[in-house]
C-alpha cells in the first residue's frame, strides 16, 4: 500500500476525514513551494495536491488560473517541480500527488516521468484532462512504478463511467462536487456530500471531494460523508492576497489549521 | 502509412482517432456530453427529416450551391488556371454558416436550450449567433479581447442578431484562451447548453461533426470541376486555421489520388522569427483543447501564443485530421508570412474584384509558389472562405504602415 493510501487509513483510525491541500508548484516561487507543503503538512494536510503548472488550464477558474500563470512566469516546469519535491523529501513525508494536465505530461515522455516522479519521492498522479480511454498509457508506467493514479468521477458521470474510474484507481477516486470550473461559488455541498457517500459504499473505495469546499464549515458538511476534503482555490487565494512569501507560508498554516478542526466524522 | 478515405472506412471509430491524433482529452465532466453529442450526430445522420430540413436551410438560407469561378484576369497573372469555391457566398460571408445551421439544428434536435461558441475573426460567432436567431435560441459567443479590438464590425453584427459577446482577456486575448473560457462555461452548463465548435479541432467527435458539415464544399466543387473544367483540379488549395475550410474542400477529393491537397498556414511575420500560427509546418505534437495534433508549445510543453495578422488564423493548435493527412503525405502543409498575404489580398481586390478574407489571402499568397510546379493547362482549385469586409480597418492599417 502506498503512502496516500496510508494516509486516508490513518485518518479513518482517527475517525476522521482526510485532509487533502491543493498547492500550485512554483506559485509564488519553488523555494516557497517547499515551505507551503511543509506547513500545510504541519498544519494537518493529510495529502498534497501539487499543481503543474499548464498556459491553457480549462478546468480551473480564475484563481487557480492566476496561480498557474504567476508561476509559469517564475520559469516552473515539470523537471523542476519534480527536484523540489526531492527538497521536500529532505523534510517531510506527506504524500504528494502530482495533479495538472497532459501536454506537459506528454511533452515530458509518460514512461520517463513515471521513472522520475518516483524517484523524486512523489507519490501519483492525478491529471484533469485524461479520462479513462486516453489514461493507459501514463497509468501503466505510472503503476509499476508504485505511483497512484487517480481518477475523476463527475456529477455527470452515469454508471458505466463510474465503475472505469473505480476500476482505475489505486488509492482514492476524486469526486467533483458541481458541473464546473475550481473555485465556483453556489455549490450544494450537502447534496454533493451525500451522493459521494452513496459512490463510496457502493464502490467499497475511499472517495475524496473537492472543487468549492473553502472553508472550515463546508469541510465540516463534506467530512461526515466520505473519507476524503479536497481545498484548492481557497488556499490559491490565501497565497495570491499574502503580502511576502513569508506571510503566504504563515496564512496557509493557519487556514490549514483551521481546515483541519472541521474533520469528524462522528 | 497510408491515409484511409473516410468513405472506404467503417463508421468513424469510437475513439475518434486519425492515426495517433484525435481522441478525447478532457475533464470528466464533459465525457458524458460527448457520448451523448455523438450517438445524436450518428441518429441525425440516418434520419431523412434531419437532412431534409438541413438542406433546405442550406439551399434556401444560406444560398447553396455556392459557384465554381473560374479567374481568368488571375489566371493571367499567375498561369496556371484559378477556380475559385466562392464560399464568401454564402449568407454571413463565409463557410462557416454550413456548420453552424447543422450543429444548430443538432442541438435542438438534443433538446439544448442554450448555445455558446468561440470565435477568432468573428466569422464563426456571426455564423453561430445568425443560426441561433434562426432558430429560436440564446446565443453567447466567446472572443479574445485583442480580436474584439481588431474584428470591431463582427462583434456588432453579432450583437444585433441578439448573441452576447464576451471579450476574454486571460492568456494572449485570442482564439485559444477564447476557447479556454468556451469549455470553462460548458463543463458549468453543460446539461443545457451546446457548444458549437468552429473548427475541425476539439475532442472527438468534434472533428467530424464539423467535416462532414463542411464536406458540401469538396462535394458541390467536385461536381461543378467536372461540369465547367471537364477534369478534376490538378491541385485544391485552401488556408487552414484550425482547418474547417480546408477539410471541407479537401474531403470532396481525398479519394482522387491525382489531385494534390495543400493547406496554407500562417506564417506571420515568418517561421523564423517563431512569431507565427503553422502547427503543422513548424510546430510539435501534443493535446490542446480537447485533442491530440500538432500544436504550438515549449520544450516543456507549454502552449505558446501564435501571431498572424489573421484573427481566424490566429491558433497554436489545428484540426487533428489534418496532422494525420500531413503524416500520411495526402496533403501538404505550407505556409505564407502576413506580407505576402497582404499583397494576395491586394491582387484578388485588383483583378477579380473580389475583397477576400484575410484567412483566405494566405491561400492565394501561396499561389505564385504552386504556379511554378504546374503549367498553364493545369486547373488550380482555390477554396474561398469568405469575404474580406471585416478585414478593411486591418488591412488599410497595415499598408499605411507600409508606406
Amino acid at each position: 500500500m502506498g503512502r496516500i493510501a496510508d494516509a486516508f487509513e490513518n485518518a479513518r483510525n482517527e475517525k476522521r476525514a482526510a485532509l487533502v491541500i491543493y498547492l500550485c508548484a512554483g506559485d509564488p516561487d519553488l523555494s516557497t513551494t517547499v515551505d507551503l507543503v511543509v506547513a500545510a503538512a504541519e498544519a494537518g494536510a493529510d495529502v498534497i495536491e501539487l499543481g503543474v503548472p499548464f498556459s491553457d488550464p480549462t478546468a480551473d477558474g480564475p484563481a487557480i488560473q492566476r496561480a498557474a500563470e504567476r508561476s509559469l512566469r517564475a520559469g516552473t516546469t515539470l523537471s523542476k517541480v519534480l527536484d523540489t519535491v526531492r527538497l521536500i523529501r529532505g523534510r517531510t513525508a506527506v504524500p504528494i500527488l502530482l495533479f495538472g494536465y497532459y501536454n506537459p505530461i506528454l511533452a515530458y515522455g509518460e514512461q520517463k516521468l513515471a521513472n522520475d516522479a518516483a524517484d523524486s519521492g512523489a507519490d501519483g498522479f492525478l491529471v484533469v484532462d485524461l479520462p479513462p480511454e486516453e489514461s493507459a498509457s501514463l497509468r501503466g508506467p505510472a503503476i509499476e512504478k508504485g505511483l497512484d493514479f487517480v481518477p475523476l468521477v463527475a456529477p455527470t458521470s452515469n454508471e458505466a463511467r463510474i465503475s472505469q474510474a473505480a476500476d482505475a484507481a489505486t488509492s482514492f477516486i476524486y469526486y467533483v462536487s458541481m458541473t464546473g470550473v475550481t473555485g465556483s461559488q453556489a455549490v450544494d455541498l450537502a447534496g454533493a456530500s451525500e451522493r459521494a457517500g452513496v459512490l463510496q459504499r457502493e464502490l467499497g473505495r475511499p472517495v475524496a471531494i473537492g472543487f468549492g469546499v473553502k472553508t472550515k464549515d463546508d469541510v465540516a458538511t463534506v467530512a461526515p460523508h466520505v473519507e476524503g476534503v479536497v481545498v484548492g482555490s481557497a488556499v490559491v487565494r490565501t497565497i495570491e492576497d499574502a503580502a511576502s512569501p513569508d506571510e503566504a507560508v504563515a496564512s496557509v498554516r493557519e487556514l490549514v489549521s483551521e481546515l483541519a478542526q472541521g474533520l469528524a466524522r462522528q | 502509412m497510408r491515409y484511409v478515405p473516410r468513405l472506404m472506412q467503417p463508421p468513424e471509430p469510437a475513439s475518434g482517432r486519425y492515426g495517433p491524433y484525435g481522441g478525447r482529452y478532457v475533464a470528466e465532466t464533459l465525457m458524458p456530453a460527448l457520448d451523448e453529442l455523438t450517438r445524436a450526430y450518428q441518429e441525425s445522420q440516418r434520419d431523412p427529416a434531419f437532412q431534409a430540413e438541413l438542406d433546405t436551410l442550406l439551399h434556401q438560407y444560406a444560398g447553396r450551391a455556392t459557384p465554381t469561378y473560374f479567374a481568368a484576369r488571375l489566371t493571367e497573372e499567375i498561369g496556371p488556371r484559378i477556380w475559385l469555391k466562392r464560399e464568401d457566398l454564402c449568407h454571413t460571408g463565409a463557410h462557416k454558416v454550413n456548420n453552424t445551421l447543422g450543429q444548430i439544428l443538432l442541438a435542438k434536435r438534443m433538446g439544448k436550450t442554450r448555445i455558446i461558441a468561440e470565435t477568432g475573426a468573428g466569422q464563426h460567432g456571426v455564423a453561430t449567433a445568425t443560426a441561433c436567431a434562426l432558430m429560436g435560441l440564446p446565443c453567447e459567443v466567446y472572443m479574445g479581447a485583442e480580436d474584439v479590438r481588431r474584428q470591431a464590425p463582427n462583434v456588432r453584427r453579432m450583437e444585433l442578431l441578439g448573441a452576447q459577446v464576451h471579450s476574454v482577456t486571460s492568456g494572449s486575448s485570442t482564439l485559444k484562451d477564447a476557447m479556454n473560457e468556451a469549455l470553462r462555461d460548458w463543463v458549468t452548463n453543460v446539461r443545457t447548453t451546446h457548444y458549437c465548435v468552429g473548427s475541425v479541432a476539439g475532442p472527438h467527435p468534434y472533428p467530424a461533426i464539423v467535416r462532414d458539415f463542411q464536406a458540401i464544399i469538396g462535394q458541390e466543387a467536385r461536381a461543378q470541376m467536372l461540369e465547367q473544367a471537364g477534369k478534376l483540379p490538378d491541385a485544391v488549395v485552401a488556408c487552414v486555421g484550425g482547418g474547417s475550410n480546408a477539410m471541407g474542400i479537401f474531403s470532396g477529393f481525398i479519394d482522387d489520388e491525382s489531385v494534390r491537397l495543400i493547406g496554407v498556414e500562417a506564417a506571420g511575420e515568418g517561421i523564423e522569427t517563431g512569431r507565427h500560427a503553422a502547427p503543422l509546418c513548424a510546430g510539435g505534437v501534443g493535446v490542446l483543447h480537447g485533442a491530440k495534433s500538432y500544436v504550438l508549445q515549449t520544450p516543456d510543453g507549454q502552449i505558446v501564443e501564435a501571431h498572424s495578422i489573421s484573427a481566424g488564423l490566429d491558433y497554436p493548435g489545428v484540426g487533428p485530421e489534418h496532422a494525420w493527412l500531413k503524416d500520411t503525405g495526402r496533403a501538404t502543409y505550407v505556409s505564407v508570412t502576413d506580407d505576402a498575404a497582404l499583397d494576395a489580398f491586394q491582387q484578388l481586390c485588383r483583378t477579380e474584384g473580389i475583397i477576400p478574407a484575410l484567412e483566405t489571402s494566405h491561400a492565394f499568397a501561396y499561389l505564385p509558389t504552386l504556379a511554378k510546379e504546374l503549367g498553364p493547362d493545369d486547373d488550380i482549385l482555390v477554396c474561398l472562405s469568405g469575404r474580406g469586409d471585416k478585414d478593411l480597418e486591418t488591412v488599410l492599417e497595415k499598408l499605411e504602415e507600409r508606406g
